[in-house]
């Protein structure tokens, strides 16, 4: 019972708006409760953001799931941006280099049940999260 | 997509729609600085109840929107986070720190009429 997977272009802040709409829809589709959406969208949200903020452009990527888990959501926010030195450090509360609040990353990891982040310096980030239904 | 601020009494009223971009919180956050200036309103009330999303730039932005007024001698009371909006932002790490906040419009309305019925008295 897994969605179709959608792709969300990112190039303005404008685009950020639409991916959180899109994941929420797609959340709901896929049976989570409306607070769970609300988690989804607001992490959705902030990597949106970051791809706006740090590489200009790049996409959100959506998908239904399943696994042992049962039901799920696969988020994955993709970009060819300057990608991030020292992974360790993004993911420290309160570190940003862009002059934000610098909560992107670890928030987005409170927000999901699991988080992987590649990233190459140079050549981009991928940061892909799940959820899975309660 | 622009927010409506309503001018009422002393004070003024800005309504949140779902969909705000960043562009337009910054177009907000200039025109209520502006209109409490010319109307020299002594207090905004943001209401954020139809708001899907408080990601860490809008809670930024209403931070700032708070701060502004304040300087301008005015008081700023953030109306309606919802319950999963006010989940999701303490997951976050979101604070609104030293911005008051009321269940809704109503509430902010009564805690601004008790504030200043008080000041006026005092």
């Amino acid at each position: 019972m897994s969605a179709s997977e959608i792709r969300v272009e990112i190039n303005s802040d404008q685009d950020i708006v639409i991916a959180r709409q899109k994941g929420r829809v797609m959340a709901n589709e896929l049976g989570f409760s409306s607070g769970d959406a609300t988690l989804i969208a607001t992490a959705i949200s902030e990597l949106a953001r970051n791809i706006v903020s740090y590489a200009r452009s790049g996409e959100i990527k959506l998908k239904g799931i399943n696994g042992s888990n049962g039901v799920g959501i696969l988020v994955v926010a993709s970009d060819a941006g300057p990608g991030i030195i020292d992974i360790r450090q993004a993911l420290r509360d309160g570190f940003s280099t862009s002059g934000s609040l610098g909560l992107g990353l670890p928030g987005v990891r409170r927000l999901m049940d699991e988080f992987e982040i590649t990233s190459q310096p140079g050549k981009g980030t991928m940061v892909a999260v799940k959820k899975w239904r309660q | 997509m622009e927010v409506p601020i309503l001018k009422q009494g002393a004070f003024l009223i800005a309504t949140f729609q779902a969909a705000l971009s960043d562009a337009d919180l910054n177009q907000l956050r200039m025109g209520l600085v502006q209109q409490v200036v010319k109307f020299r309103s002594r207090a905004v009330i943001v209401d954020v109840t139809a708001m899907d999303v408080m990601d860490s730039f809008a809670s930024r932005t209403l931070r700032e929107i708070a701060h502004m007024i304040r300087l301008r001698g005015a008081e700023t009371v953030i109306v309606g986070i919802q319950p999963e909006v006010a989940f999701a932002m303490v997951q976050l790490g979101l604070t609104l720190e030293g911005v008051a906040t009321a269940l809704d419009l109503e509430e902010g309305l009564a805690y601004l009429n008790e504030k200043f019925r008080i000041t006026n008295r005092g």
